[in-house]
C-alpha cells in the first residue's frame, strides 16, 4: 500500500531512476570510465580541454579526464553519505527511542543538547569539533587521521544523529500511550523488548525518511568541508565531489566553465533526487495522508 | 507571562557559561593556541609568551584557565591577535556589522518572498502552481550556497562582462578597492549577489513552512465561522488564516539563526565579503585563539538569545500554550 502510493509519485520515480542509473555507473566505474582517476588524457596538449569526443566533460589543469574523476568522486561521496547516514540513524534511533520512552531527566538533557546543536551554525561546530577530535591521540588511533575517510564519516555521524533522534522521539511519544504498547507492558514485556519489537518497527516510515535526509546531509557536509579544504584526502589523486566543487572555485575567474559546472550539477542532482524520494516516502508512509482522500 | 520570560532568561546565563566552557576546551585542544602563537611569532621573548598565556587563560588546568580567560573577557582586557598583534574588538565589530547587514537583507528578502510564495501555493493545494512552488522549493533546498555562489559568479563575473561589456554586480568585497567613505549604491551592488545566495535558501525553507502551516489553518473550524459571518474572502485569509499560520513560522524563524549564520560563512568566503564568516575561517586557519573566542561567545549568545525569543514569542502569540 505504501509502495503503491510511492509509485504514484511520478517525480520520485523519475528521481529513483536517475539515482539508480548514477549508482550503477559508480559501482561499475571501471567499466563506465575510460581513464583512471589519476590518469591523464592521451593527447599532447591535454590541460583545460573543453568537452569533446576525447574527454566527454573536458579535462582539468593537469589534463585528467573530468568525467572519470567525476564518477570516482561520486563514489567516494556516496560512500561517505551512506555510511554516516546509517550510523546517524542507528544512534538516533537508540537515543530517540530511549529518551522518548523513559522521559524524565534523561529526555530533558538529551533534548536540550540536541536543540543547542541544531541551532548552532553547522560549519563552525563541524570545524571546531573536527580539530578537537583530531588532537585526541587515542581517538585518531581508532577513527583515523583527520584527513581519512573514516574520520569524516565518524565526524558527520557525530552531528547527524541529533535530527534523527528528535524525529524518533516524537514518534515514540505519540506511540507509547497506545493500547498495544500498554498490552505489551501488561503482559510483562521488558522495556528494550517493547522498543525493539513495537516502537521502532512502527516508526519505520519516519525513520526511512530521516535516513534519506541524513544521506543528503552527510554528502553536503562532506562537500562543504572539502570545499574549504578541511575534508578528506582520499588517497593519492583520488577525489570526492566536494574536492571537485572546490576546484570549481578557482576555475570560475578563468572561464573554464566545464570544471565548475559538471561537479556542481552532479552534486545538486544527487541531493535533489534524494530529497524528492524522501518527500515521497514521507507522503507514502504517513497514515494521515489518507484521511483527506 | 513575565515570570515565565524571567525564568527562561535566567537559565540562559548558566547555559552560556557552560557552552563557552566547552568551546574553550574544544578550541584549546583543536587549535593549540600556544603552538600557533609560537609559529606566528618565532622570536617572541619568554615574558611575551607568559603574558600571552596569562591573558588567554592558557594555564595547564582547563577549569582555572577558563575562569581567568573569563575574567579578562568580561573586564575587556582582551588579548591581541597572534598574527600582527592587532586589537580584536574593532575588527570583530566591523565583521559583525557587515554580516548583520548581509544577513538582515537576505532574511528580509527571503522571508517576505518565501511567505508570499507559501501563501500563493497553499490557496490551491495540489494545483499547478502548488506543484511548481513545491518543486522550486526542493530545487532551492538542494542547491548548496557554495554552488549557487559559483554559478552566479560564473554568470556575472565572467559572462556578463563578456556579453555586455560592463560589470553589473561585482563579485567580491563591499566596495571596489580604493573606495573611501560611504556609498549606498555601490554597497547595494556589492551586496546583491551574496544576498541572493543566502535568500534562496531562506525562500526555499519558508515557502514550505508557510504552505504547510497555512494548510493546517485553512482546514480549521474558525475559518468556516469567519466565512459564515460574511467577511470577504481576502479578509478571512489575512485576518484569520495567515495570522494564525504565522505563529509556528515565527518560532521556526527565530530558531533558524544558526542556518543563516552558516549560510553567511560560506557565502562571505566565496564573495570575499569581510564579515564574520571570513573572520572565522581565517582566524580558525591561523589557530588564532584571541580572535576566535570573542566571536564564539557572540555566536553562542545569539543562538541562545534567539532560542529565548522563539520560546517567548510562541507563548505570547499562541494563548493556548501553557507556561509551565
Amino acid at each position: 500500500m505504501a509502495w503503491k502510493r510511492f509509485a504514484g509519485h511520478k517525480a520520485a520515480l523519475v528521481c529513483s531512476a536517475i539515482l539508480g542509473f548514477l549508482v550503477l555507473a559508480v559501482v561499475l566505474s571501471p567499466l563506465t570510465t575510460r581513464y583512471g582517476v589519476n590518469e591523464s588524457v592521451k593527447a599532447p596538449p591535454n590541460s583545460y580541454l573543453s568537452p569533446s569526443k576525447l574527454a566527454w566533460l573536458g579535462t582539468d589543469d593537469i589534463g585528467r579526464d573530468l568525467y572519470s574523476r567525476l564518477i570516482y568522486g561520486t563514489r567516494v561521496s556516496l560512500l561517505i553519505g551512506l555510511f554516516s547516514a546509517f550510523i546517524s540513524v542507528f544512534i538516533g534511533c537508540v537515543v530517540g527511542a530511549v529518551a522518548g520512552f523513559r522521559g524524565g531527566r534523561f529526555d530533558d538533557v538529551i533534548m536540550r543538547i540536541t536543540d543547542l546543536f541544531l541551532a548552532f551554525p553547522f560549519l563552525v561546530a563541524l570545524l571546531v569539533v573536527r580539530n578537537m577530535f583530531g588532537s585526541i591521540g587515542w581517538l585518531t588511533f581508532i577513527i583515523g587521521d583527520v584527513s581519512s575517510l573514516r574520520f569524516i564519516i565518524f565526524l558527520l555521524s557525530f552531528f547527524g544523529w541529533m535530527g534523527v533522534s528528535r524525529i524518533v522521539r516524537g514518534q515514540v511519544l505519540a506511540l507509547k500511550e497506545r493500547e498495544f504498547i500498554e498490552a505489551a507492558r501488561a503482559s510483562g514485556a521488558s522495556r528494550s523488548y517493547i522498543i525493539k519489537r513495537h516502537l521502532l518497527p512502527n516508526s519505520i516510515g519516519p525513520i526511512m525518511v530521516a535516513l534519506t535526509f541524513s544521506v543528503v546531509g552527510a554528502i553536503s557536509g562532506e562537500a562543504t568541508l572539502s570545499f574549504f579544504g578541511y575534508g578528506p584526502q582520499p588517497g593519492a589523486g583520488a577525489t570526492s565531489l566536494g574536492l571537485l566543487v572546490g576546484q570549481a572555485k578557482g576555475a570560475v575567474q578563468t572561464g573554464y566553465w566545464w570544471i565548475a559546472l559538471f561537479p556542481c550539477l552532479v552534486l545538486v542532482v544527487i541531493s535533489l533526487c534524494i530529497n524528492f524520494i524522501g518527500d515521497a516516502l514521507r507522503d507514502a508512509t504517513d497514515p494521515r495522508m489518507d484521511a483527506g482522500k | 507571562m513575565f515570570r515565565f520570560a524571567l525564568r527562561r532568561s535566567a537559565w540562559a546565563i548558566p547555559t552560556l557559561l557552560l557552552v563557552t566552557f566547552l568551546v574553550y576546551i574544544a578550541l584549546r585542544m583543536g587549535t593549540d593556541p600556544l603552538a600557533s602563537y609560537m609559529r606566528s611569532n618565532p622570536r617572541a621573548t619568554r615574558s611575551k609568551i607568559a603574558q600571552y598565556k596569562e591573558l588567554n587563560g592558557l594555564g595547564s588546568n582547563y577549569v582555572t584557565g577558563y575562569f581567568s580567560w573569563l575574567k579578562n573577557f568580561v573586564t575587556f582586557n582582551w588579548p591581541k591577535s597572534i598574527k600582527g598583534s592587532r586589537e580584536v574588538w574593532p575588527e570583530l565589530k566591523d565583521a559583525i556589522a557587515n554580516s548583520a547587514r548581509l544577513g538582515a537583507a537576505a532574511t528580509a528578502v527571503g522571508v517576505v518572498v518565501g511567505l508570499a510564495i507559501g501563501i500563493f501555493a497553499a490557496l490551491r493545494p495540489g494545483g499547478k502552481r502548488d506543484v511548481a512552488v513545491n518543486t522550486a522549493a526542493f530545487v532551492g533546498i538542494s542547491i548548496p550556497p557554495y554552488i549557487s555562489s559559483i554559478l552566479l559568479q560564473l554568470l556575472f563575473a565572467v559572462y556578463w562582462s563578456k556579453w555586455f561589456g560592463n560589470t553589473l554586480f561585482p563579485t567580491s568585497g563591499v566596495y571596489p578597492p580604493g573606495q573611501e567613505g560611504f556609498d549606498l549604491v555601490l554597497m547595494i551592488k556589492h551586496m546583491a549577489l551574496p544576498t541572493v545566495v543566502v535568500a534562496i535558501q531562506v525562500i526555499a525553507v519558508y515557502s514550505r513552512y508557510m504552505r504547510s502551516s497555512l494548510l493546517d489553518v485553512l482546514n480549521s473550524d474558525y475559518m468556516r465561522t469567519a466565512r459564515s459571518k460574511g467577511l470577504s474572502e481576502f479578509r478571512v485569509l489575512m485576518r484569520h488564516g495567515v495570522r494564525n499560520a504565522l505563529i509556528p513560522v515565527i518560532t521556526i524563524a527565530a530558531l533558524d539563526i544558526g542556518a543563516i549564520v552558516g549560510g553567511l560563512i560560506i557565502t562571505e568566503n566565496i564573495f570575499d565579503y569581510p564579515g564574520t564568516g571570513k573572520y572565522f575561517l581565517s582566524a580558525f586557519g591561523n589557530g588564532d585563539f584571541p580572535l576566535l573566542m570573542p566571536l564564539m561567545v557572540i555566536i553562542v549568545a545569539s543562538v541562545l538569545l534567539f532560542n529565548l525569543i522563539a520560546d517567548i514569542s510562541y507563548a505570547i502569540l499562541d494563548p493556548r500554550i501553557r507556561l509551565d
